[in-house]
């Protein structure tokens, strides 16, 4: 963040800024949780809402309370060689339930 | 010696030394818990799905501890703001709030812990299960049989499937049971070693609080003896909180998604 060159009046505009990251986070908070009493029809579409609404929290957290919004270059390129390496696990771990061989019996 | 680039900007990279070497750590952190949640989605998927728990979990309880880290989040993010604007006095507030809010996210996570480590399934002779609390317990194993009883709060079921989806159909109100040690064929506590679920519930959990707790010594350590450095090195300080600060925000998003997974689906 560009911290270094702030003055504490911009400080001061910022606080507002992090209440109400804060406060949409506990909404989303309470939207999970309802969200997960819902029947949705299958499973995964619950899955799936619940960590959409778990990615937006995430992203809030990230970019306002850890300043991504407004970092470095170098911090971007290190956070762009985690989130590859990050997906390259998550795809290769999915992907191991299509390596089954033929007339395997799954539950 | 003096450490370079405590406070100027390293003109290669545009950011002081401790920034990068944080962001560093975290990338490590984010492909650690990433480990642990493929191991998650194996175990998940590979169970079959009527085996797989839903409801274990006290869902009031999880979002409690949820509100209580964003609240420490953003505690800590005041506290640095409050140093940006050279108000020491808001900062020690901030930061005491934080620590406060850490020590009880790591209480309430102990009472989860003994809630399971106390929860029995007992399997009878006769087939059935008793599963629940004890409120007496003299029971002792000896020659691989128990002696002794106990009396526990919980229900008889026939079929363990039934343990497993508490979601969907709720357990019977409680009752209080007797069990001889006679009758007891196998007895085993909700400990890691119960069910897979449990194990990977054990481990993401753990591990997330050793973060909590080692977030919480350093941030004790900078509100209590390292804040002597305001007076003498107030923008070094200020950057050390700012290092813990994205530390504690790690730790407050790797939980975000914890607590939908592990309590929620």
């Amino acid at each position: 963040m560009d911290a270094q060159a702030q003055s504490p009046d911009d400080f001061a505009r910022h606080v507002r800024g992090y209440l109400f990251v804060f406060y949409a986070l506990i909404f989303g908070t309470l939207v999970t949780v309802g969200a997960s009493y819902i029947p949705f029809g299958h499973r995964a579409i619950n899955i799936g809402v619940a960590l959409l609404i778990a990615c937006g929290k995430a992203s809030l957290v990230a970019c306002y309370f850890m300043h991504l919004i407004s970092e470095r270059k170098m911090i971007y390129g290190i956070m762009g060689f985690t989130a590859f390496f990050f997906l390259g696990l998550m795809f290769l771990t999915l992907s191991s339930y299509a390596d089954f061989p033929l007339n395997t019996v799954t539950h | 010696m003096d450490i370079p680039y405590t406070v100027q900007i390293r003109p290669d990279t545009g950011l002081y030394n401790a920034k990068v070497g944080i962001w560093l750590f975290l990338a490590s952190e984010v492909m650690l818990f990433g480990a642990l949640f493929s191991s998650y989605i194996l175990l998940r998927v590979g169970a079959p799905e009527s085996e797989w728990p839903h409801g274990w979990l006290n869902v009031p309880i999880g979002t409690v501890n949820t509100l209580v880290l964003i609240t420490s989040s953003i505690t800590t993010v005041m506290a640095w703001a409050a140093c940006k604007m050279n108000q020491f006095g808001r900062f020690k507030f901030f930061h005491a709030c934080t620590l406060l809010l850490a020590i009880t996210f790591v209480c309430i996570k102990s009472y989860e812990y003994h809630d399971k480590f106390t929860h029995y399934e007992i399997t009878l002779n006769d087939g059935t299960i008793a599963d629940g609390h004890f409120l007496e317990n003299s029971l002792r194993l000896s020659n691989n049989a128990y002696t002794g009883s106990a009396l526990i709060q919980g229900r008889i079921v026939k079929d363990r499937t039934e343990l497993f989806d508490l979601k969907t159909h709720k357990p019977p109100p409680h009752q209080e049971i007797r069990i001889e040690g006679a009758q007891i064929k196998k007895m085993q506590n909700y400990g890691p070693f119960h069910h897979t679920y449990l194990a990977i519930y054990f481990t993401l959990t753990g591990l997330h609080a050793l973060h909590v707790i080692g977030g919480a010594i350093v941030i004790g350590f900078l509100w209590g003896p390292g804040s002597r450095m305001w007076k003498t090195q107030p923008e070094r300080f200020t950057n050390r909180i700012e290092i813990s600060g994205l530390f504690w925000h790690f730790v407050d998003l790797v939980w975000i998604f914890l607590f939908p997974v592990l309590y929620l689906l």
